[in-house]
């Protein structure tokens, strides 16, 4: 494209393209439409609990599964994360490679933390017999918070890849672009993790 | 969306927006911005919690509805907060996609429940016979 724009005679058929086009911002609104279709994912797994949510087979309900003060660390391990992602941009808005890539670290760990509680819970539920496979209820519990914990794994594993890009090639526009879109995936998260605290464990607690 | 007179403006200050913010649209939230989200977030997290575990209320539906009351107040701190959504960034597109799903994420629940109760409660009752021969 710029090859034409030298010879001169596409120059005026060319409106535009130089000023108007935003490759940035593009990105933005395209991966807010990916989080947007992956947000109808998880509003149809939330309805498929809805309708199974009472479905326990004779086998164990909610309230006597769930352990509420573990959810509730795992919340706050989530919500930890998020407000150090911020930090991490913050850092990056300051030009700071070697503070970004610290709070994007501990913003790692937090997630790992995350995981492996949640894992934690999941071989705890097993353990006792409470299995995907034991109620309607206990799949579509599995299938919704699984989905949500494979969604951090894959963070994870993209936040450690920023991580190694950030030390390799500092923060480059393609770099900040990516953290940008990894901040909403991140902070997406959180939100549906919200949704799964209130609407899973809680209101199942509840009863 | 905006009349075609109202374009040149919305441009300018699309522009303005443009230069103040080093080129990045989604813009970035400050240390105010991130300390005041988190703090909600902790406050609308605990009381829930709180409400559920020590039992607060005898009416369940009164619970239930706080929780989930709570719950999308927090949902939109967080976007706000932390997703640094507003009506302007992208020309307004953000917002349109964000409306759009709602809807549809309204519709797929609202109608997955109205749609399986129906189904339960039309459903011909079993005989303890029908019951003593289930798989």
């Amino acid at each position: 494209m710029s090859e034409k724009t030298h010879t001169g005679e596409w120059n005026e058929n060319q409106f535009y393209l130089e000023d108007d086009h935003h490759p940035e911002g593009s990105t933005m609104l395209g991966f807010w439409l990916y989080l947007m279709s992956d947000c109808l994912i998880f509003a149809v797994l939330f309805a498929t609990h809805a309708v199974l949510g009472r479905n326990y087979a004779a086998g164990p309900s909610p309230a006597d599964l769930f352990d509420l003060p573990l959810v509730a660390i795992n919340t706050a391990m989530l919500l930890l994360s998020s407000i150090t992602y911020g930090f991490a941009m913050l850092q990056m808005e300051r030009n700071a490679k070697m503070e970004t890539i610290f709070w994007l670290g501990v913003t790692g760990l937090f997630g790992l933390t995350f995981l492996g509680l949640e894992l934690y819970e999941f071989y705890h539920l097993i353990q006792e017999g409470a299995g995907p496979g034991r109620s309607a209820f206990l799949s579509s519990f599995f299938t919704l918070v699984g989905t949500h914990g494979l969604h951090v794994t894959f963070g994870i594993i993209w936040l450690v890849t920023m991580m190694v890009q950030v030390k390799m090639h500092g923060l480059i526009p393609e770099n900040r672009r990516r953290l940008m879109c990894l901040s909403m995936f991140w902070h997406f998260l959180d939100v549906i993790w919200i949704g799964v605290f209130s609407f899973v464990y809680l209101m199942g607690v509840l009863g | 969306m905006s009349p075609q007179p109202k374009a040149p403006a919305h441009e300018a200050a699309a522009n303005t927006h443009h230069g103040h913010s080093h080129g990045h649209d989604a813009g970035h939230g400050t240390l105010k911005g991130y300390v005041i989200g988190f703090v909600l977030s902790v406050i609308l997290t605990a009381i829930p919690f709180w409400l559920v575990m020590a039992d607060v209320f005898d009416s369940k539906a009164l619970t239930g509805f706080l929780v989930m009351a709570l719950c999308v107040v927090q949902i939109v701190v967080h976007m706000v907060y932390f997703l640094h959504m507003n009506p302007r960034s992208e020309g307004g597109w953000t917002m349109m996609a964000l409306i759009f799903t709602l809807i549809i994420v309204g519709i797929a629940l609202s109608g997955s429940l109205w749609v399986m109760h129906h189904l339960n409660t039309n459903m011909m009752p079993m005989t303890h016979e029908m019951m003593k021969n289930m798989p």
